[in-house]
This record gives structure tokens, sequence and C-alpha cells, in this order.
């Protein structure tokens, strides 16, 4: 196999095809951040330039030297910010992982997106960047949303939802 | 954005315009579309949808011959794993248009001659094949097929020129033969015969110093590491035995035989290979890798032999597949798994053998090794009921035979191994592997599973780990990665600084700002102050362990509560650590208060060099010191060195990138003053112009320069470092009349050659330097020899 040469997938005779282009692990999903301050368009912008990738489905006791591990093989990690309940202040689920560099984040998006981190598949998808108040849950208890109205029982996560904790 | 129009047919003007610019590229995406999709799996035949290919392409010749040209060049180069459903694909349209046939063909050689040019040899390999195979779709006729290969040998007669060169050009020729060997040697078999005497006599002169250093295994046995042309020669040598008799290929073209050989032939150009240049780089040598035999699969299909040309072929084609897929996981797998022929193979054997092959690869693999790991997790999703097993019998495997294994590729083994683990509720039967147990440590057995469950528990917690391997597993386990502070307890109070310490923790829970911390530091007597030369006020290494013990001490709960500790506190840091035994020994506290939890001390040391508390060299020396000796051998520390290695490469690249840009933005402001030229020629006003620019790349060049010293300055420090401590151990073996080979030397002998693998491009430039300085005659044979077999790779 060896080495590829310089400048390898383009050529001025025949440039590449769209079947080899396609990565779809790395475009950006439908989901856009409701409380994105700016337009559509400048959180596209963001979002096809940003090297933050939101991580959600974590377990409450995962702890950010894992994520740092598992985020570490696809690059150098920047900052890992873990994502709090806003009232007590301790992990809910989610955190963001900053890379230095966009095409470690893509990495992460093609191959640690859809596997296991504490036994559980985490996801992973774009991020627009991380800004003070966007690491805590906006569950009304606190926690995120998808913990407020769920059904059913997740030990990694409380328990039950919230809403049938209230029961 | 233009205003959309609500009734397209009633206005004549700009809504046709729109639809002309765009239907051209839509057509392209069709047509490129149709031809890549040939061949998938479908309702009709292959044969049928080839057929009804040619037709549509045909058809569409008149108006967009070009973008055809363009598609059929542009998947022959890329697409090499359904070669011949192509070159069968131009047989037919040459058959319809002996015109195409021909501007084809040129269009080839054209595409050819530009890959060589650009370095993209792995490209022409590929077109060259192509062209081949258009011999048996009587595109190209025999006699000029071979003429072209006659020129790709006599390059072996070139005189001054890289042995690497020579290897490209015959691999070309060789690597074609499955394809187009019986067809050529049909047509002209004298010639072929002298062709293959030729290469007989340049594989026996060539030189093959670089091997040991690319085997993934030291040992022969079970299977042979061969040189991947040594390989090839041999696989062709049974070829031509069977008298070119090869089945495994998929040859659409043998149903068209009728139509095709009514077609008229092209011949070759005579193609001359482009000269040898200084900018010419050719790929490295490769040992083909092996772990699979017949005997693996007793109940399935036969593997084909190691000498086969049908296993070169599956090889290839697995290769490849892996090559245009590699982004998309779900395809890559279920393309590898519906590779043809799976019925006559042992298909999961090859796959997991063509993957363990790329993952093991050195110098490194043709792709991020976290994409190896969640391939095959997508490969077990889809073959639940067989690939796993393939899988834990390959792992058995890669451990039976850990003590021959380059120690790259135990890491790469350990980082693969504990990761997969981590998506399976890290079952496994450890039992199995208890012969570990009763070896020492330090062998390769007992480390590497040790190693995989230091990194299982960084991928889960310390107790689990406890909890997964049977008790008697108790003496691998990893520690519990707690933090040691030898000012915790009241019973250390007679500890020189112990006061300071707690003097310190009660300052920095009051959120104590860097002066305040300096001020208490001050009243800390500074050990060495007897033996000081006048010069070494500055290091106080009593200053430094007391403050570094107790901040990290504080800070211990997380990663982020330590990064904010280092940040709130980095004039602390950087005053204390300002000279070279300064940085020495806050990376020496680090490891005391953090020895148990490595991790840790990798990402304190990132930090600690991205904020410049330490730099580079500091962290070099402190992984040859002495007081790291007994960690020498263990993962992180290596981990740690070439992390510490690339972010000094990737620091001169960002320089040097900065640098060009500026000298592009100088550049375009001339052009720009030069072309809105006035009567104005006022110098004065460009120089004041020109004069920031002008100053800013004056600085980044020197900047650049800096960096590239102090790069270059990296790697002596550490080949001098690895040649001390190896011509130590040499000559104490040497006088104590015990065996060298030891399981530290082979480690550290191995991590010396993994320095020049991984970072082969950069050491290219040190090539004078290190031949005269480091590497010199008078080295012992044993450290040479691994400098003599990284200037072979190139050669």
């Amino acid at each position: 196999l060896g080495r590829a040469g310089p400048g390898s997938a383009a050529m001025s005779s025949g440039g590449t095809l769209s079947i080899l282009r396609s990565d779809s692990y790395a475009e950006l999903s439908q989901y856009r951040d409701q409380h994105f301050r700016g337009t559509r368009y400048d959180q596209e912008r963001l979002l096809r330039k940003s090297c933050t990738l939101y991580v959600g489905n974590l377990s409450f006791y995962t702890t950010e030297e894992q994520i740092h591990e598992l985020f570490g093989k696809s690059g150098d990690i920047k900052k890992v910010i873990m994502g709090l309940d806003k009232v007590k202040k301790t992990a809910c689920g989610f955190c963001f992982v900053e890379y230095y560099a966009r095409g470690d984040a893509e990495n992460a998006m093609r191959y640690i997106n859809g596997t296991r981190l504490d036994d559980r598949i985490i996801r992973t998808d774009w991020d627009a960047g991380f800004k003070e108040g966007r690491q805590y849950g906006r569950g009304r208890s606190g926690g995120q949303v998808r913990d407020e109205y769920r059904q059913d029982y997740d030990a990694g996560r409380g328990g039950y939802g919230k809403s049938v904790q209230c029961q | 954005m233009s205003r959309r129009r609500h009734s397209d047919d009633s206005d004549a003007g700009q809504p046709h315009k729109r639809r002309r610019t765009s239907e051209p590229s839509e057509i392209e995406e069709r047509l490129e579309s149709l031809i890549c999709r040939v061949g998938e799996k479908s309702n009709s035949s292959l044969e049928s949808n080839l057929e009804g290919l040619a037709g549509v392409l045909e058809a569409d010749l008149p108006n967009y011959k070009s973008k055809i040209l363009r598609i059929l060049c542009t998947v022959a180069r890329l697409l090499p794993e359904k070669l011949t459903v192509y070159t069968t694909l131009v047989g037919l349209l040459n058959a319809r248009n002996y015109n195409f046939g021909g501007e084809f063909v040129e269009a080839m050689i054209r595409q050819l001659k530009e890959c060589l040019k650009v370095n993209m040899y792995n490209e022409a390999v590929h077109l060259v094949r192509f062209l081949s195979d258009l011999v048996n779709c009587h595109v190209i006729a025999a006699p000029s097929m071979v003429a072209m290969f006659e020129n790709f040998v006599s390059v072996t007669q070139e005189e001054d020129v890289p042995q690497v060169r020579c290897d490209w050009y015959m691999f070309a020729f060789l690597s074609s033969l499955p394809w187009v060997g019986k067809e050529l040697y049909e047509k002209k078999d004298a010639e072929m015969d002298r062709l293959l005497s030729q290469t007989e006599s340049y594989l026996k002169r060539r030189q093959k110093i670089h091997v040991p250093m690319l085997q993934v295994w030291t040992a022969d046995k079970p299977h042979p590491q061969e040189e991947y042309l040594d390989c090839l020669w041999s696989q062709i040598q049974k070829l031509k035995k069977d008298r070119w008799q090869e089945r495994h290929i998929l040859r659409p073209y043998l149903a068209f035989d009728s139509v095709l050989c009514e077609a008229l032939q092209h011949n070759l150009p005579p193609f001359t290979p482009p000269p040898h240049t200084e900018d010419s780089v050719y790929p490295m040598p490769r040992v083909i890798f092996r772990m699979f035999d017949y005997t693996d699969d007793p109940e399935g299909p036969v593997m084909p032999g190691s000498h086969s040309v049908e296993r070169f072929v599956i090889e290839e084609n697995l290769h490849c597949i892996i090559k245009s897929h590699w982004k998309e996981r779900k395809t890559c797998a279920a393309q590898l798994l519906s590779y043809p022929g799976n019925n006559k193979i042992p298909l999961n054997y090859h796959i997991v053998e063509v993957i363990f092959a790329e993952l093991f690869q050195l110098p490194s693999p043709p792709h991020i090794e976290v994409m190896y790991t969640t391939l095959l997790i997508e490969l077990c999703k889809l073959q639940p009921g067989s690939l796993p097993q393939v899988l834990a019998q390959a792992t058995e495997m890669l451990y039976m035979r850990l003590d021959t294994m380059n120690t790259t590729c135990v890491d790469r083994f350990i980082n693969w191994f504990s990761h997969h683990l981590s998506n399976f509720q890290f079952r496994w039967s450890w039992e199995d592997w208890s012969d570990c147990l009763t070896q020492d440590l330090e062998k390769p057995k007992p480390k590497f599973v040790r190693e995989v469950l230091e990194k299982c528990m960084r991928l889960s917690y310390h107790q689990r780990i406890i909890d997964i391997v049977p008790a008697s597993f108790s003496v691998l386990s990893p520690a519990n990665p707690v933090c040691i502070y030898k000012y915790g307890d009241e019973s250390n109070r007679s500890l020189p600084g112990y006061t300071v310490a707690l003097c310190l923790t009660i300052a920095i829970k009051n959120k104590a700002s860097n002066d305040e911390i300096f001020s208490i530091l001050k009243d800390v007597p500074n050990p060495n102050q007897d033996d000081d030369d006048g010069e070494g006020f500055t290091f106080n290494p009593l200053k430094i362990e007391v403050f570094v013990q107790t901040l990290l001490h504080l800070a211990a709960k997380s990663f982020s509560h330590s990064f904010s500790a280092l940040a709130k506190f980095h004039e602390v840091f950087k005053t204390l650590a300002e000279s070279d035994e300064g940085k020495l020994h806050v990376l020496r506290v680090v490891y005391e208060v953090w020895k148990n939890h490595p991790q840790m001390i990798a990402v304190l040391v990132d930090k600690m060099i991205r904020t410049q508390i330490v730099d580079c060299a500091a962290v070099a020396n402190w992984i040859f010191s002495s007081e790291l000796a007994h960690d020498f051998t263990r993962f992180y520390i290596w981990e740690i060195l070439h992390s510490t290695i690339r972010k000094m490469n990737k620091h001169v690249l960002k320089i040097h990138k900065e640098l060009e840009e500026t000298k592009a933005r100088l550049a375009r402001q001339h052009k720009r003053r030069d072309s809105d030229d006035d009567d104005d020629d006022d110098d004065r006003s460009t120089d004041r112009e020109d004069g920031p620019l002008e100053e800013q790349i004056e600085r980044l060049q020197e900047k650049v320069e800096s960096a590239q010293s102090e790069q270059k300055n990296l790697f002596l420090v550490i080949f001098q470092r690895f040649i001390m401590l190896l011509t130590e151990h040499l000559v104490r073996c040497e006088t104590g009349g015990i065996d060298v080979f030891t399981p530290w030397y082979k480690s550290c002998i191995e991590r010396l050659q993994q320095i020049f693998l991984q970072h082969h491009q950069i050491i290219q430039q040190y090539m004078v330097t290190l031949e005269n300085l480091l590497f010199t005659a008078e080295l012992d044979h044993h450290i040479l020899a691994v400098f003599q077999q990284f200037c072979a790779l190139q050669a």
C-alpha cells in the first residue's frame, strides 16, 4: 500500500467520484439547538467548521477520564466539558468534547459515534461551540429534557424519568 | 437569491437559461452514478447490466464523450476492486466505437504519466493493471502491452536510482500478471520469458536490509513474513507453473467473447518511464502479513495458499474496498462481506487477516486505528454467527505469538483489544491465558495482559476490572489510580517543606493569588544552596516539590480540576520551572504524585507542554531519566513521548504555514499594486505598505528557524539517550557474558525503531547529522543496524 503522494484525492484530469466522497457519518444531523443566538445560516456555518461535539446518552456515572480516553482515539482533545444537572450540579448524561482539529472531530463522528462507553451506545453530533450556560440540562427538574418524560427505567440515568418518578 | 417563478412555462427567458446551465452537471452526475453502480447487487445479471450501460453510453458519446472519458478514467484509477467490470465495459464500447476506444487508451496514458509525475504510485498501479486487463478485452494489442512492460523492467538497469524506484516498476509489471499473464504468454512467450528472467535476476540482487524493520513478527513460524516483491514473485512463478490458469478473478468479458474478438485493437504508444527526479517519492517497501492458512478453518472452504495468485488477488481487492469506503463503516463492512466467491473461500478469515494486516502495518496503518476497531464491530453485527468466532480465534493466535511480535504492533493490539472488549462488556475467557501468570512480569504475554487491563480500566473504572478477571489475575491488575500526596499524613510532618505544604493548602483553598503563593514559597530553603555555582538560585527543587505536590493533590478530583489549577497558577509554574533542571523536576514530581494514574500523567504533561511550563526536550530527558527506568517499558511512557514529538511537529508545520500565508499576502499586495498602476511612483508609500508585512515575515522566518532547530534538537536528544542506554546494556551483557536479548532489550531496540518509523519523513532531513554525529561506524553493530535498516527504506 505504501504512502499516498500529495494531493491524492483530486487530480487535474479526473477529480474524484461522488460515491467515494460519501461521508454520511460526518454530516450535520437534523438537530438544531433552539437556544442558539443567531440565524440558521450562522448556526450552520459554525456547525460546518466546528471542532466541538455534543455527546449524548452517557451514564450519569461516566467520568471525564473515560470520555477523554475514548474520544482521544480520534485525536488530541482540547477540552471536555461535562454536562451538569442545573440544580444538583452533578453529571446528567451528556458532555461536550472539543478537539484542536476538525479532522479529529470528524473521525470521532465516523468511528466513535454509535459505539459503546460504559456499556451504553453513545451518540455524537456537531455542536456550534460551547458557551457558558450550555453545560446545564434544560429539563424542568434540572437534568436533560429527555429524562423528564422518559417512561422506561434506566439505571445509568437516575432510574425512571422524572414525570414517572413524580407519580 | 433569485425570485421564485410561478409560471415557468410562460416565461421564455431566465428559467430556460437556469435549466440549461444546471442540466449538463445533472447529466454528468447521472452518468457517473450509472457507471459507478454497475456491478452492484441487481435483479438483472451483470452481463445484461453491462450490455445495457454500454448501449446508453454509446448513445451519449456524441454529446458527452469527454465526460464519459473522464468518468471511466477515474473509475479505473479509484475503483480497482471493480477492475474487470470496467474493462469489460470499455471493451464493449470499443467494439461499438473504435475511435472512442483509442481516445480512452490515450486518456489513460496521459493520466498514468500525470500520476507518476505527482508521486501517486498506488493509483498508477491500478491504471497499469487496468490497461493490462484491456488486453483481455481486445482493446489493447498484447504485443504493445509487452513492450510497455519491457520498458518497465528495463528501469531495473538504470544507474544511480533508488531501489524503491525499480521496485515500483517491477511491482507494476508483476502485479498485472494475474490478470493478463495468460494472454501475454500466449502471444509473446519468448519476450515474457526474457522479462521473467530479468525479473528473477533483479530480485536476487536487490537489497533487503529494510525487511526486519517492517516485519510484524521476528519469527518465521508458523508463517514467514515475506518481503512483498519476494512473495509476489513466488506467486507469479507458481502461476506460470500452473500454465497461467487463474480461477478466482471474475472476468465478465468472457461472456462477451464473441463480440469482443470482433473488435479492432489499439496499440499502446511507446511508454518511457519518466526519469527519476529529486522530488520523486516512491512507495515504501512492505512485508506481507499472514496469520491464517487452510488449517485454521478445517470445516470451511480451503483458504488459498500463501503463494497462490488467488491469495494475492483477494488481498488486493479487500484492501481496495477498505480504501474506497473507509469513511463509511457500514458500507465498508457490507462491501467486504459481499466480495464475490464467498462460498469458495473462507471470506471471514480473509477479511480479518486483511484488517489486521492494515492495523499492524509498519510504519503506520493506512487509516486511523480506531477505524479498524469500529469496522470489526460492524462486521460482527452483520455476521453475528460467524465473525466473532473468527475474531476470537485471531485474538488467541495473536496472543500465542506475542513473544516475537514487534513492540509497536503489540501497542496496537493492546489498543484494539481493550477498546473492542469495552464494546462487549469486557467478556473474555481470561482463564485461557493463565499460562502468563507463571511468567516473569516483563515477558511479552503478562505484559500484554497488564497493559490491556490498564486500558480497559481507563475505559471503565478500577473495580470493574477487578470484577471481570479471575482472582488469580490480580497480580496483573492495574493499580487503583489514586494520587500519592507525600505531605498528606501527620506522620510526615518531619519532612522538609511539610509546614509550607500546609500553608499552601490553606492559601489555595482560600483562592490565593500567584503573588501570595510566591511569598509563601519564599521561605522554602534551597537544599542545593551549598553546591550552588552562582547561577543556581532559581532552581529550588524543594519549592517545586512542595508546590506541585500540594496543588496536584488539591486538584486531584478530575482532569478539569487539574487543568484549572495549572492555568490559575501558571505564573508560579513558569517561574519555578524556568531552568532546564526546574522543568525536569516538575515532571519528576508529577510522576511521584500520579504514578498510579498514567493517564493523568499523560494529560498533565500534554497541558504543560501546550502552556509552555515544560518543553519537549525536558519531557524527552525525563523519559530517559533513571527515575523512570522502572516504567521505561510501559506503554504509557511511549504514548507520552510520541505525543510530545507530534506536538513539536505540528508546531513547526503551523508556523511554517503562517509564514507561507504571510508571504502569499505580500505577493498579492505587490500584484495588486502592480496591476492598479498609476503614475504615482511614490516609493516611500509602497515601502510603508510593505513594512509591517515584511517585518512579520522576518519575524516568522526566525520563528520557523528556531522551531525547526528545537525539533531537530528533540530528535537528537532522543537518539542520544537511546544510544547511551542501549550501549550500557550491551557492554554490561558483554562483560558479564550474558545474552543480550532480554525482554527489556527487545523492547528498547524496537522503541528506537519506532521513533525512526513513526517520524520518518522528518528524520530524513537529519540523515547527514545522524550519520556523522550519532550513528557512526564505532557504534555497536546492534544499534547501527537499526539506522542502516532505516536508511534502506528509501534507498
